[in-house]
């Protein structure tokens, strides 16, 4: 490292004021430090799981495709690429330049290895499902086929091909999730699960890594052997975990830290005022929700479903409540997605709340609740945060209006989530879903009635699935978003789901820091960005 | 001597087996396990999950493998870090939380130690009313609002030290972290000695020697013999409160300890 850390200096109290003095036209800095929301549990992309591992893995791998710093997908080790006319067949070229961070030529038998290995189902990855468009991938990871079925060749050492099982539009996609990243073959067939480590990581993207400190950082250095090394303006990187948000915004403030990648959410408003530009917020693939559980009466009856989301005023909610992190949500796609048109929305946005409040009484009425009729309760179930707690609470005074009386259950994450997974009945529960590529079809299969751990209310309409079934197999992109438009809304006027919330991505991002832009995908990858010292 | 060292190392294991059995067991039917996450995974890969880590085999025997491992100084992959076993994170975290906490331990013990003493001397004075202050303020503020408070006035404010980070121990990045592990417990300290010199003073043995004349130097000497025996007490559950490293702490200054 050859620039002093800022911090070190300003300890020398004598040395302060000459430290404050630097010169003017700006030297690019050694070291990014970069906060990022946990550690890695794991540097193994094939293990990995998490938003704050994916950032890491990004620069230390490169996968056939990748993504630029507007989270366009770009070329990544392949340089081209040709899909055959069923869409069924992608042959990419890989480019010649394209080396491990020892000097090995990255081969098309490198994708084989990687991907024959993330779908073993030895390795217990946790998101191997990804990968499931290619044909036989299924298949191997449920031990039902040997792992030699997986239609993934290497013809020649500079060119893949991958046969899907059906045509997938998204696929491009796919290849640039941490799934998709390759491993050195070699490094990992000598130290198995210890590749990981420092001294061992032999890694193919922009930057290799060079230490790692439990609870304290990941430190990268750029790759020379990286095809783009020359364009790569950031020495070295360091990735902060932030478990304590509060706590990081005080480090960032007095410069420890050059970028946060979450803020909390609560101090909106009193960041906004100390940092005014810096706070940057972007759109994100998240999916705020109530869904309801479809086999609880009266929770089958859509009017009841219906009313209930009528009077859920969302602008309080995602301005007030949230601070504006979070946006209104009429849709279960967010806007924006790829191969898609804008989501349709459900009624009654524009309409006047004492409107919507009326309509909502008239349809409990006619299901039966109401004055002269029954009293509704609901059980609302969510896990306890204080976002999640007051948006509740909210959300119960709004539905107090219509005399429906509200209690809650709330449990800590994992035992929210491990409830929901099991099918246990609930009535009303909060859920979120965090997408994994820009696609429409990653937020409605959701909904599908043969999805067992994704749709705890059990929503199952034949007509949904069909269209669904229909959409996937259609090639023709436009048809295809017809008929995803077509499952969505069908999913909003059946509503087993009341959408609630998009979420946003939100950072904080030093004036020293250029080329960081947010994105849908919520992509930074370091060797786009500049920093000044 | 040896003899009592080895009777108490022996009865000790007893006491651990108990412990480790009924945090076995409290974790196992504890509702979530380590594979729950915001977002489910598919039955397939937690069904594959869980074979890898071994925990679809019947309890009695994960109980058994966790015995044997443990017997071995193996405790088990961490499900957190993945990259490392549990005994790694243990020798990494550990020298962080020690010396953080022994920085504290003594700090606190002197100022503890020195404030309740000078309290106690002059009863009322101004020396000792600050210390009464102090030490309720020190007591009734929780850590983690203490850190926050050093982090802006130290950090951002007089720009004197930074706010958090390890950096190898550097000695700049020690000061407010062990400036608010020790306040609390010097607080502590501090009234205990005050309160037990403040007794001993009165004790007759102590009147005695001040109707004889000596100096006062000496008698506080001999009275803080006697009225350190219930701080040299407390020590030991504060010795290992501190050096095992403090999670809100280790959390809010960004420090890779055990926390």
């Amino acid at each position: 490292m050859t620039a002093p850390d800022p911090a070190r200096r300003r300890c020398l109290a004598g040395l302060a004021a000459t430290a404050l003095v630097r010169p003017a036209g700006a030297a690019p800095a050694a070291l990014y430090r970069r906060g990022n929301d946990a550690d890695p549990g794991t540097l193994d992309p094939h293990r990995a799981s998490t938003v704050a591992e994916a950032h890491i893995l990004r620069d230390l791998y490169e996968g056939l495709l990748t993504d630029d710093n507007e989270g366009r997908i770009i070329p990544g080790v392949a340089e081209a690429w040709t899909v055959s006319q069923d869409g069924l067949t992608y042959t990419f070229r890989l480019r010649a330049t394209a080396r491990w961070s020892n000097g090995d030529p990255v081969v098309a038998d490198d994708f084989v290895f990687a991907l024959s290995r993330i779908l073993d189902p030895g390795l217990g990855a946790k998101y191997a499902e990804v990968l499931y468009p290619i044909r036989g991938a299924r298949a191997v990871n449920r031990g039902e086929a040997p792992p030699d079925s997986l239609a993934v060749t290497a013809p020649s050492p500079g060119i893949l091909v991958i046969v899907l099982a059906q045509p997938t539009p998204y696929f491009l996609e796919l290849l640039t999730h941490f799934v998709a990243l390759p491993v050195h073959p070699a490094t990992v067939r000598r130290w198995g699960d210890a590749f990981t480590r420092p001294e061992n990581l032999v890694s193919n993207g922009a930057y290799r890594l060079r230490e790692t400190i439990p609870n304290d950082r990941v430190v990268l250095d750029r790759n020379p052997h990286f095809h783009a090394a020359g364009d790569v303006a950031i020495p070295s990187v360091a990735f902060l975990p932030t478990p304590d948000l509060a706590s990081a915004v005080r480090r960032y403030a007095g410069g420890e830290i050059d970028s946060l990648a979450d803020l909390p959410g609560d101090q909106m408003a009193s960041l906004r005022r100390r940092f005014g530009g810096q706070v940057v917020l972007g759109p994100s693939l998240g999916l705020y929700a109530l869904a309801f559980d479809l086999r609880m009466p009266p929770f089958d009856d859509v009017r009841v479903r219906r009313a209930l989301s009528l009077v859920i005023d969302r602008e309080f909610l995602a301005e007030r409540l949230w601070g504006g992190t979070m946006r209104p949500a009429y849709s279960l796609c967010p806007p924006g997605l790829d191969r898609y048109r804008a989501p349709p929305e459900l009624a009654g946005r524009d309409a006047l709340p004492i409107d919507r409040e009326d309509e909502a009484r008239a349809l409990l009425a006619a299901a039966g609740y109401g004055p002269g009729g029954k009293a509704l309760t609901v059980d609302y179930r969510f896990n306890t945060s204080d976002n999640n707690r007051n948006t509740a609470v909210a959300i119960a005074e709004m539905w107090r209006g219509l005399g429906v009386a509200t209690r809650f259950t709330y449990t800590d994450a994992k035992t929210h989530f491990a409830y929901l997974r099991d099918g246990r009945p609930f009535a009303v529960a909060r859920i979120s879903w965090v997408a994994d590529y820009a696609d429409p079809q990653n937020f409605l299969f959701l909904l599908q009635g043969d999805n067992d751990t994704l749709n705890p209310g059990h929503y199952a309409n034949p007509a949904y699935d069909a269209l669904m079934r229909e959409a996937a197999a259609e090639t023709d992109s436009v048809r295809r978003a017809d008929l995803l438009f077509r499952a969505e809304t069908l999913a909003l006027t059946d509503l087993p789901w009341i959408p609630v919330m998009h979420t946003r991505s939100k950072a904080l991002v030093s004036p020293r820091l250029s080329g960081y832009r947010p994105n849908l995908r919520n992509v930074a990858l370091t060797r786009f960005l500049r920093l000044e010292a | 001597m040896i003899g009592f060292i080895l009777r108490r190392l022996l009865q000790a294991i007893p006491t651990l087996l108990a412990v480790v059995t009924v945090s076995f067991f409290l974790i196992r039917l504890a509702p979530g396990g380590p594979f729950d996450l915001e977002r489910p995974l598919s039955p397939a890969a937690l069904a594959q999950l869980r074979r890898t880590y071994g925990l679809d085999q019947p309890l009695v025997l994960q109980y058994l493998h966790y015995l044997a491992a443990l017997a071995q100084g193996d405790f088990g992959p961490s499900f957190s870090f993945r990259d490392l076993s549990v005994a790694e994170l243990l020798g990494r975290g550990l020298p962080v939380s020690m010396t953080v906490g022994g920085l504290a331990l003594v700090l606190a013990t002197g100022l503890g130690l020195g404030l309740g003493t000078g309290a106690a001397l002059r009863p009322g004075g101004i020396l000792d009313r600050a210390v009464g202050f102090g030490a309720g303020l020190g007591l009734a503020v929780p850590t983690f609002v203490v850190a926050p408070l050093l982090q802006i006035a130290f950090g951002l404010v007089l720009r004197w030290l930074p706010l958090g980070g390890w950096e190898g121990g550097a000695p700049s990045h020690l000061v407010l972290p062990v400036l608010t592990l020790a306040l609390p417990q010097a607080a502590i300290l501090a009234r205990l000695t005050r309160a037990s010199l403040r007794e001993t003073l009165d004790l007759p043995h102590i009147r005695t020697q001040r109707a004889m004349g000596l100096p006062a130097r000496r008698i506080t000497r001999h009275a803080l013999r006697g009225a350190l025996l219930p701080v040299v007490a407390i020590l030991g559950s504060t010795a290992a409160a501190l050096l095992t490293g403090s999670v809100v702490v280790e959390t809010l200054f960004g420090l890779p300890g055990l926390g």
